[in-house]
């Protein structure tokens, strides 16, 4: 059984503007001592959705699942909750100066976490223990820093001490909410060194949530690219790199710096994050889609597998992907790409400038997605081996009709 | 630290100096003759001439201030005009009245205050969260007279126990000391509980929003603990400072609260003073106040730096 085994979460506010939907259904499973990278835009739900499991977001409405040891996060009474808090789940977040508590020693706020678990505990062994944890993240002369003050420490080191708190209990999960995201690039890497070689010291299991997929490539085995308060892709972190499916997933790995390469520039993913309040029809990532088709304004795609069926060569069972391409259409290769291209064109219906909301749309599920192999429709069954590209001479897509929002066009790959 | 209050110490010098010859030369020149308020309506000129030159008013005013501040560097506040007292002698004998009456206020205003404001702050858009915030902007738009008015009505006319006698002027403060102080002690705080109010719940918001508060709570540390050990802690610290600045503030402006309940305090000095164109007394008595501020200050910005750690005096 997994350690955490999140189900259908759900999260929405309520707002003066409005409902908002902030997490609209999100699954996934955490093993005892593994890495889960959850990767996606401001707003895309991510930290939102780590945060309601910990019950750390007061006055939203939550439903679904969270049964971390087979006791359910979402359920449980508040002081049952407290004591998994820290105890059994910790937290490091975002910017380390900000988490810590600006008016009391480092050491007196990991105190306190140890002896609010654990009442038997002397003040003195409570504060042994900080001194140990302090010393075990690379913190020198850990004896004397641990009567000083947050702001007495650099933002790596102050990271670090976030870090030992985090430890100190040794909890089975940590949830680590951007923990880098707010230090520069040399101390960076130190942290998730570090982060890396506690994780496999304690035997933690491990939620890294960030924006930068870099830091997933370093650390997770397993990732989930959230958008619009949904996954749109779950992959093995091998299989998201080398056979990523969904074209956000794509666009996220082409801005990265280091994966452009070759002096290529970077490419962004033209638009803006949806409004939480007022979502897209369809697709929430239509209105910023090279490959939109028609359906994709009406249908909202379900996560399905994808990438080669079982049996054939780089097979990932966990691998799906909310997208109407075809489900073996993956990775960033040329001939993907035409396919994809392809199969966008076949799935648009009037070229040129058409309405964009075609009545029609409704009545004709059974289309499926325009998978070029013959047999796409069952969910599980994996797809075939790749059938003819319809459409594969074209290379160039044409004018695409214009997205409900004016949506850009951005680059056509 | 030491040098830091040695400088501080000589500012205070030079505020006080600046504020004295400042209300110095506003006196001189204002039209109020005392020797009209001693010699009485029907004194010859003559008579007033002669208790000018008594009082040294007949000499140039440059003399005069330089005389004046000759005696006030050996300590030397000066005589009333009136009965020849010394002005420090004065103060001294009501001095008393008032530090309890801004003490006792203080206290009720600070407890009151802080404590409706976390409540408020910690249960938002609740019934009680309404009430306290519209109590509030009634008590900070009412003016403290008027509060003290309704105060001594309700009390002194309808109940008997605290009946009117209690705040004629004269008899020593000890005598029936709670009884006459409660009302006076009310009446002043209550305008600075609305404003304590509406600071502690601001501030305990703020705070209750920030990050280390998050990573508390994710801790597994109680509620209560997260409340008043991490939330109380930071957003106390803005009301604090206020705190010392008011009190240090107040001492100067009870006139009307000594006025309505009767308080022989610096207040009712301060006013019965100008009234006769005591000049010596009312300078003794702005000096005084300018003093008090000037170390409520520094003991808020010495005070800062034990509250927060962040903060180096230099």
């Amino acid at each position: 059984m997994s350690l955490l085994e999140v189900t259908d979460l759900q999260v929405s506010f309520h707002t003066a503007d409005g409902e908002v939907h902030a997490v609209r259904g999100m699954s996934f499973s955490v093993d005892r001592g593994s890495t889960l990278g959850i990767v996606g835009e401001s707003g895309s739900g991510k930290s939102v959705s780590t945060q309601t499991l910990m019950r750390l977001t007061p006055g939203a409405k939550v439903s679904g699942t969270a049964l971390f040891e087979g006791q359910d996060l979402l359920t449980v009474s508040d002081d049952r909750m407290r004591e998994l808090r820290g105890a059994e789940i910790a937290m490091i977040f975002q910017d380390p100066l900000s988490s810590l508590h600006p008016l009391y020693k480092v050491g007196w706020q990991i105190e306190e976490m140890i002896r609010a678990h654990d009442r038997k505990i002397s003040r003195d062994q409570a504060r042994k223990r900080a001194v140990e944890m302090l010393g075990l993240v690379g913190i020198p002369k850990p004896d004397r820093r641990v009567d000083d003050y947050p702001h007495q420490f650099s933002g790596g080191m102050r990271q670090r001490v976030m870090i030992a708190m985090a430890l100190a209990l040794n909890p089975k999960l940590i949830i680590a909410d951007e923990p880098t995201t707010a230090l520069d690039a040399t101390v960076q890497a130190q942290i998730l060194d570090l982060m890396r070689r506690l994780q496999a010291e304690f035997d933690t299991a491990l939620i890294m949530i960030t924006h930068d997929l870099g830091v997933i490539a370093d650390m997770a085995d397993d990732v989930l690219v959230m958008y619009g308060g949904k996954p749109a892709e779950r992959a093995e972190r091998r299989t998201l790199y080398y056979r990523a499916h969904h074209p956000y997933t794509m666009g996220l790995l082409r801005s990265v710096p280091t994966a452009a390469g070759g002096g290529d520039r970077l490419r962004p993913i033209p638009g803006q994050p949806p409004s939480l309040i007022n979502l897209p029809t369809g697709c929430v990532f239509h209105p910023r889609c090279e490959f939109v088709m028609d359906r994709c304004r009406v249908d909202e795609p379900t996560l399905d597998p994808a990438g080669p069926p079982p049996g054939a060569d780089g097979h990932d069972p966990s691998h799906a992907s909310a997208c109407w391409l075809p489900h073996d259409a993956v990775g960033l290769g040329e001939e993907a790409q035409a396919r994809r291209l392809a199969a966008a064109e076949a799935g648009r219906k009037g070229k040129g400038a058409k309405p964009p909301e075609p009545p029609d749309s409704a009545g004709k599920p059974d289309t499926g997605r325009p998978d070029t192999g013959p047999q796409a429709q069952g969910p599980d069954t994996g797809k075939g081996p790749e059938g003819p590209d319809t459409g594969a001479g074209t290379q160039e897509p044409k004018p695409k009709p214009k997205g409900p929002g004016g949506a850009p066009d951005g680059g056509t790959g | 630290m030491l040098r830091y209050v040695i400088r501080r110490l000589l500012y205070a010098v030079l505020v006080l100096w600046l504020v004295s010859t400042l209300v110095f030369v506003f006196l001189h020149l204002s039209p109020t003759s005392v020797e009209r308020t001693i010699g009485g309506p029907r004194a010859s000129t003559e008579t007033l001439e002669q208790i000018r030159r008594n009082l040294g008013l007949d000499k140039p005013v440059l003399v005069q201030y330089f005389s004046w501040l000759g005696h006030l560097l050996k300590g030397d506040l000066g005589q009333s005009y009136l009965n020849g007292t010394s002005v420090a002698s004065i103060i001294a004998n009501r001095l008393p009245t008032t530090l309890w009456l801004v003490a006792g206020a203080g206290v009720i205003w600070f407890i009151g205050g802080v404590a409706s404001g976390v409540y408020s702050a910690t249960h938002p858009r609740s019934g009680a969260d309404r009430i306290i915030t519209g109590t509030v902007l009634i008590g900070l738009s009412l003016p403290s007279f008027v509060m003290a008015l309704v105060l001594l009505y309700v009390f002194s006319t309808k109940l008997g126990e605290l009946g009117v006698h209690y705040f004629e002027a004269g008899p020593p403060l000890q005598e029936h000391f709670f009884q006459r102080m409660i009302l006076p002690w009310i009446g002043l705080a209550f305008l600075m509980v609305a404003t304590y109010t509406r600071l502690t719940r601001g501030s305990m918001l703020d705070v209750l929003g920030e990050d280390y508060i998050r990573t508390a709570r994710s801790k597994g540390i109680s509620e209560r603990r997260v409340i008043y050990r991490h939330g109380l802690r930071s957003a106390l610290t803005p009301v604090v400072t206020q705190f010392g600045i008011d009190i240090g503030a107040l001492i100067g402006s009870t006139i009307v609260i000594e006025r309505v309940f009767g308080l022989q305090g610096v207040g009712q000095l301060v006013y019965q003073s100008i009234n006769l164109g005591d000049t010596p007394v009312i300078i003794g008595v702005t000096l005084m106040v300018t003093l008090f501020v000037v170390v409520a200050n520094l003991i808020v910005d010495i005070g800062y730096s034990f509250l927060d750690p962040r903060v180096r005096l230099a």
